[in-house]
């Protein structure tokens, strides 16, 4: 489903991914790990089309498109989500007229009906029950006033909602309490589909006690240092990265 | 290997509209030569039939305006006016004296408000508004003048109300903006050429909107108009005003003056869609809009309301404010104000509570792109008799892009321990984050843009009359267009 | 008037007896820094109100009483101790006695594996590393003459550890009691809490009385929370109405940390409470929350600062006043947020409710803003109880008092309802009504 090669992207001239390989089949789930500033963050935005990113090199394919072609709301109509670290506030605008908006647009691009405001409201209900969350959110102005878990949370919803093939979601288990990561992780476990393969970035291994990944990748000054299963997340936990990043360095060495 | 396009906002792709409302209309027109004199104050108050004692009162403001001084304390900067050059009276050459009916208006005036979207001709106005239209110097035409004299309303041109309602207006006049009130307010006070009167008697409740639209069209006019409203014990009235000019490179002067009075149980409220030419998108040209706007709730339980949206004119200083006098009276105040390019708000407004229970609310929405500058002023004083007294102020500001400014200046002044204040503050920067966030859900650009600045604003839009409320966004969106960059 | 020489000379006594205690022992590597904090204190004297920071807060009282060290407070049994503890199912109690540990109060009860709880002197010893590593590193001696004196005279106080990915499930409860002693006694409670990444706590400080008497509390507590944590803290003062407490709350947030803390207060002649959050790294949340209630010649100062240092943190204040007779009230709320803090997004609300015309509050907001991208909201109200909703009380029946107890209680409850710890809750709510009935 999506395929990046050789990535390298580079913010006001400093290079912050350095070439990352990465394929990730539909219905899969993988964990990218990483310590601060290994280029985690920077990975999600660019997938999702952020502008303030250059790609110096590479590519990335998303179900044979080129990915890196399209404008931002053309890749969230293509199927690509991202549940944001710091999800915005917009005052003002309901959430359910913010996702009504959105969910039309994509079925626009899609080529399907819109839906009226009643269908649309009958469809977004079923969908608060399935991430727990309270109706009421649907007529507050989208994310105005919230706590960081109440954003997070609203981020899992939206995802619920707009269906997405490739969903990316960036540290959304940052700052959570226990209850709150459990919602999430069973929100992300509901939506696990064979047709839909989703991103975890985290920083801490906490996450996938609840999501069990099939793949987890560590990123380490902007490539990734070491692939494995879901027990390199264990393996950090208990050795941290800097372990991981020794081997790398002594890996380029050898190369050199 | 593809590359995605670096760092130019998608905004700055934004194709900038013109000014739609920035025609000239070519009419004969009745002008004085450039200059301010008493004698030029005779002659305006000549050709308006005026009684004696309303030139006396323009000719006592002039006298005490060359007294007076430009004030600077406003967070504006223009270069200085030259006020001899300002022709301080154009109206359209009008067959005979003035036309009895519409059939006798210029048909290209006609032509002019259709262009504008205000049809004069009754049948074809929008349901339930009645218009007063007013071009530079005078009034050509209003609207459903019968229909709301059966119920005793005086909705008329204020040169007609000074003739024929000479009494009336003697006694409200300059009765909430005195003649000395401030420099710009007492330069209107000598020359005003004219602006709308209204008079609701009595427990009667207007049955339509209210309308009068503003139009500059002559060259190095100023337009200095008086609007004067009464809402008698129990009535209601809700006034709505328009504004608009030609483009034009040279900066044109406004120096309106609106009174309002509302006695016991009255309630009028007040709204304006300004749409002054701004000037280019380099700053040049434009209107400046300096305007004294003050309302009086006279009466106990009276209540004005202002809405302002104001998008237009290179300069705007006003200060729509409230004088709570009556106890148990309400003012309110709800303002979007717009700044692109190189224009300049200074706004606000003054709410002077001095009657026991009264309670003001303020919500204002500053926005500022491209080179905008936005200031807000406001000030609530709460008197030493006014027990009770409550004011809610919530000031928003909102940038679009990083040229642009937003300043707050909130004063307070509370002489009585028992009032009750709140005040609210927030600075925020629409910016690529906002929009990405929208992009990113499938929602283009244009689409985010207008979701979010209508989002930031909806307080106030809804407390616009509907239809207003409509012309109000669209034209907030159209101002918008090209704003960063 | 007790002069600077005077209170430099008795403080100098408290400390050289405390050099010689078991806990001068148990801090032994903690000399230094008592001895710099003691030489600040020294320079700055009790503030006076020509401080900016103390305009509002006249210290004389503390400055011109001759406080004697705390006694020891022997002879608190578990029945005295009762009426303060929380009755919340599998709480963990320490209890401390005129500001010492005493074990045989405590109820530690069943805490996960790592957790640990205890007094601060016998952790110096036990605990040594991680105290070192951050006792006296958030609490600075620099600016605040009552925190370089509690520095200086640190002997005990509460210590509170919570290790990497631990969830405590039920609160922590840390109650000091103070026992009156004929003449009047200062302490110097100094709190210690860390927690590790991706940790969970709940920590109830509750300080209160067992009788009047005239004591000084100089409390400082010190909170780190650790990358990812979730921690809510509650500071309850009901000491008596001639106590004077000064107390100063460090918080420390790491990243994506999510920190909040209610300060109440009921008890205190003088109350001083000065709270420094700092948003050290991206992502924290910080919540503010306070409430206090008093009535005829109480003081109650609130001083917030919070620092955002770092991009991306939240922060909430929400402090409410009820005032009755001629008490005063002070909120002082400064935010700062630094050059690179972008997309900081702080909220401020501080609302009071003056029940009588002789009652007074000054209120303060701050904001001062280096960073050009960010949401900032203050409001302020200060106000008496609404005639109108008292009088549609009325028309329904209700008494005049009950209907203004009714809407006081309201007032309050806003903030009560912020209270997670249930019993606490209901706790607090009761001290409400009581205070409220007529």
């Amino acid at each position: 489903m999506l395929e990046i090669r050789n990535l390298h992207v580079a913010v006001d001239g400093n290079e912050i991914l350095k070439g990352v390989d990465l394929k990730v089949g539909a219905g899969e789930v993988h964990s990218l790990m990483g310590p601060n500033g290994s280029g985690k963050s920077t990975l999600a935005q660019v997938l999702a089309g952020r502008e303030t990113y250059e790609v110096t090199d590479g590519e990335v394919l998303f179900n044979g498109k080129d990915l890196l072609d399209l404008s931002p709301d053309e890749r969230a109509c293509e199927g690509v989500f991202m549940a944001f670290q710091y999800p915005v506030e917009i005052p003002g605008v309901t959430t359910n007229y913010f996702l009504r908006a959105a969910l039309n647009a994509i079925r626009k691009y899609r080529g399907e009906d819109e839906l009226d405001a009643f269908d649309f409201i009958e469809f977004v209900k079923e969908k608060a029950r399935v991430v727990a969350i309270d109706n009421s959110l649907l007529q507050r102005a989208v994310n105005d006033g919230f706590s960081g878990g109440e954003k997070k949370r609203n981020e899992i919803f939206q995802m619920a909602v707009l269906e997405p093939k490739l969903a990316i979601l960036d540290e959304t288990d940052s700052g959570l309490d226990i209850d709150a990561l459990k919602i999430v992780a069973e929100g992300v476990n509901k939506l696990r589909a064979p047709d839909r393969a989703i991103i975890l970035i985290t920083h801490y291994q906490r996450l996938l006690n609840y999501i069990v990944p099939d793949a987890v990748h560590v990123l380490v000054d902007g490539r990734i240092a070491k692939s494995g299963g879901k027990e390199l997340a264990l393996e950090l936990e208990t050795d941290g990265y800097t372990k991981i990043a020794g081997q790398r360095a002594a890996v380029e060495t050898e190369k050199v | 290997m593809s590359n995605m396009t670096s760092a130019t906002s998608p905004i700055d792709q934004w194709e900038k509209e013109e000014y739609k409302y920035g025609f000239v209309t070519d009419i004969e027109t009745d002008t004085l030569p450039p200059g301010l004199s008493e004698d030029v104050i005779r002659v305006i108050s000549g050709k308006k039939q005026e009684p004696q004692w309303l030139l006396d009162w323009r000719l006592k403001a002039y006298r005490h305006w060359q007294t007076m001084t430009e004030p600077t304390w406003a967070n504006i900067k223009y270069p200085p006016i030259d006020f001899q050059k300002i022709i301080y009276y154009s109206a359209p050459k009008l067959d005979k004296d003035r036309p009895k009916s519409l059939d006798e208006v210029d048909p290209k005036l006609l032509e002019t408000y259709e262009k504008l979207g205000i049809p004069l001709e009754e049948r074809a106005v929008l349901a339930g508004v009645a218009v007063d239209a007013v071009f530079d110097s005078i009034s050509v035409a209003t609207t459903f003048k019968e229909k709301l004299g059966e119920l005793g309303i005086i909705f008329c041109s204020f040169s007609e109300a000074a003739r024929d309602h000479s009494e009336l207006v003697k006694k409200y006049l300059g009765s909430v903006v005195p003649y000395s009130d401030n420099f710009y307010a007492t330069l209107n006070s000598a020359v005003f050429t004219d602006g709308s009167f209204v008079y609701i008697p009595k427990g009667v409740r207007c049955p339509m909107e209210l309308s009068t639209y503003f139009r500059i069209n002559a060259m190095s006019t100023g337009q200095f108009e008086r609007t004067l409203i009464i809402a008698d014990e129990a009535s209601q009235v809700s006034y709505l005003e328009g504004c608009t000019a030609p483009m034009r490179d040279e900066n044109q002067l406004h120096a309106a003056v609106v009174e309002l009075i509302a006695l016991d149980d009255a309630s009028i409220k007040y709204s304006t869609i300004q749409n002054w030419y701004p000037g280019d998108k380099d700053g040049k040209g434009g209107i400046y809009n300096f305007v004294t706007k003050r309302g009086k709730c006279l009466g106990r339980r009276s209540h004005i309301s202002w809405t302002q949206v104001e998008t237009g004119s290179a300069i705007t200083w006003k200060y729509p404010s409230c004088i709570l006098q009556g106890d148990d009276s309400v003012g309110e105040f709800y303002s979007v104000a717009l700044t692109n390019n190189y224009q300049q708000a200074d706004t606000g407004t003054k709410m002077i509570h001095i009657g026991k229970n009264t309670k003001s609310t303020i919500i204002s929405k500053g926005i500022s792109a491209g080179h905008g500058q936005n200031t807000y002023r406001g000030g609530v004083k709460i008197n030493k008799g006014a027990d009770n007294a409550r004011n809610y102020t919530q000031c928003d500001s909102m940038l679009i892009g990083d040229q642009c400014g937003a300043h707050t200046f909130p004063y307070i002044e509370v002489k009585n321990a028992t009032a009750k204040m709140e005040h609210e503050a927030t600075t925020s920067k629409i910016g690529e984050d906002q929009l990405f966030y929208c992009n990113q859900r499938g929602i283009g650009m244009e689409d985010a843009i207008n979701m979010i600045v209508n989002g930031f604003c909806k307080e106030v839009f809804r407390e616009l009359p509907m239809e207003f409320a409509v012309e109000a966004q669209k034209l907030l969106e159209v101002s918008l267009e090209g704003s960063v960059g | 008037m007790v002069g600077l020489k005077d209170i430099s000379d008795t403080y100098r006594s408290h400390l050289a007896r405390v050099e010689k205690s078991d806990a001068g022992d148990a801090f032994r590597w903690l000399h230094p820094l008592r001895e710099a904090a003691f030489a600040r204190f020294c320079e700055l004297g009790f503030p006076s109100v020509r401080d900016e920071e103390w305009r509002f807060t006249n210290t004389a009282p503390i400055a011109n009483t001759a406080f004697a060290p705390a006694p020891s407070g022997e002879g608190v049994d578990a029945d005295q101790v009762a009426p303060f503890t929380l009755r919340e199912p599998g709480a963990h109690r320490i209890v401390f006695v005129n500001g010492r540990f005493v074990p045989a109060l405590s109820a530690a009860g069943s805490l996960p594996g790592g957790v640990i709880l205890g007094g601060l002197c016998d952790a110096a010893r036990e605990h040594r590393l991680i105290v070192e590593a951050h006792l006296g590193q958030y609490a600075t001696i620099e600016n605040h003459a009552f925190s370089a004196l509690n520095t200086a005279m640190l002997e005990d106080g509460a210590f509170v550890y919570v290790p990497k990915g631990t969830v405590v499930d039920a609160p922590i409860h840390l109650l000091f009691l103070s026992v009156a002693d004929a003449a009047p006694w200062v302490a110097h409670p100094r709190n210690l809490i860390v927690t590790e990444t991706s940790s969970q706590a709940t920590i109830v400080e509750t300080y209160a009385a067992l009788d009047g008497g005239v004591q000084f509390t100089n409390a400082v507590t010190e909170i780190v929370a650790g990358e990812n944590t979730v921690i809510d803290h509650y500071r309850v003062g009901c000491e008596s109405t001639e106590a004077f407490h000064v107390g100063a709350l460090h918080l420390h947030l790491r990243r994506s940390s999510t920190l909040t803390s209610h300060s109440i207060i009921f008890g205190g002649a003088l109350v001083r409470n000065d709270i420094h959050a700092n948003l050290a790294e991206e992502d924290c949340e910080c919540t503010l929350n306070g409430l206090y209630m008093i009535e005829g010649t109480q003081h109650v100062d609130n001083h917030l600062v919070i620092d955002h240092a770092k991009p991306h943190c939240r922060s909430w204040e929400y402090f409410k006043g009820i005032l009755d007779g001629k008490s005063r009230g002070v909120f002082s709320g400064r935010i700062n947020v630094h050059e690179n803090a972008q997309k900081t997004d702080a909220k401020q609300t501080n609302m009071s409710l003056l029940l009588s015309d002789h009652a007074q509050v000054q209120s303060k907001p701050q904001l001062e803003i280096f960073a050009d991208d960010v949401k900032c909201t203050h409001g302020a109200t200060i106000g008496q109880l609404d005639d109108e909703a008292v009088f549609y009380l009325r028309s329904r029946g209700i008494k005049r008092e009950d209907a203004r107890s009714l809407l006081t209680f309201a007032f309050a409850g806003e903030n009560l309802n912020k209270i997670r710890v249930a019993s606490l809750r209901a706790q607090l709510e009761q001290h409400v009504r009581i205070k409220l009935s007529p």
